[in-house]
């Protein structure tokens, strides 16, 4: 039995109009906090597309279900590892898939704490990284999916949260 | 003062490098700093030697943070060190778990080198 889990049946909460704008304070605070960098407005996100080769993701489970994913260029990817660990110069590629990850956890981590329901029931799964040059993602759940992208030092970083219905 | 020996027990690398980077920067002089990636290996590393603190994750594969600190107490010698829980998880129900098992200190992530040292350096005041 876990009690985070069986929460779920009794807890589950549903996306409302304010978790876009708490997912961006999410991640701003993230960003200025661990790279000192102030993620910027991206001009017409809603006409762009998701794009970028490398995606880390980490899964919600209890009172929400879902996926919240970070998706960028790994150029972008390169240099918030970078930022991360004060490097100056080139950084190591082992290093860059960990920084992601880890930067996804606490972004769905930072989000999910300004929701008071969600803080105390829902738990966050070990992430996953994805790299490659010609992938799609799709969420097969039929749930409510935020999408919010914002630019990174001149390109586009985007964050979403598909949740499962 | 003694230079404190430190454990950090991070499933990411990256983060460990950042816990360690973050005391350094706060202007703590540490002694010796050694890194695991889960409680197996923080363990594992206890019964090598003593630290006189230790910063953890709580979500880790193979062993957990949580798990990582009802065994420590089990081990002789490294029952007094205390545990600094750095973590995402923002469940206050699992802080107080992590805080009646044995922690002396909590840090959500994302961290400043300031709030760090705000967590850590009473409990190296005993170093002095």
């Amino acid at each position: 039995m876990n009690p985070v889990l069986d929460s779920k049946v009794q807890n589950a909460v549903r996306p409302d109009a304010s978790w876009l704008s708490l997912l961006q304070v999410g991640a701003k605070e993230v960003f200025q906090i661990m790279l000192q960098t102030e993620l910027k407005e991206l001009p017409n996100a809603q006409e762009l597309t998701v794009t970028g080769n490398v995606t880390a993701m980490i899964g919600l489970a209890g009172a929400l279900c879902g996926v919240m994913s970070i998706r960028c260029d790994s150029r972008s990817a390169e240099k918030m590892t970078g930022r991360m660990l004060g490097s100056v110069g080139a950084v190591d590629p082992k290093d860059v898939p960990d920084a992601i990850a880890e930067i996804c956890n606490m972004v769905a981590g930072n989000f999910k704490s300004k929701i008071t329901p969600l803080a105390e029931n829902c738990m966050l799964s070990v992430p996953t990284v994805i790299r490659g040059d010609d992938y799609e993602m799709v969420a097969v759940s039929d749930g409510d999916q935020i999408t919010l992208g914002l630019s990174y030092d001149g390109s586009p970083i985007w964050f979403c949260l598909a949740v499962h219905s | 003062m003694k230079r404190p020996r430190i454990l950090i027990v991070d499933d990411s690398s990256v983060m460990r490098k950042i816990v360690e980077r973050s005391l350094r920067q706060a202007g703590l002089d540490l002694g010796d700093v050694v890194e695991a990636g889960n409680g197996i290996e923080a363990l594992a590393a206890v019964r090598e030697g003593a630290f006189d603190l230790i910063l953890s994750d709580i979500n880790m594969p193979a062993m957990d943070g949580l798990e990582f600190l009802r065994q420590l107490a089990t081990v002789e010698g490294a029952k007094g060190t205390p545990v600094v829980i750095v973590t995402t998880e923002g469940s206050e129900s699992r802080v107080v778990e992590a805080l009646s098992i044995g922690a002396k200190g909590y840090l959500r992530k994302p961290f400043t080198p300031d709030q760090i040292k705000e967590r850590v350096s009473p409990l190296l005041e005993v170093l002095r």
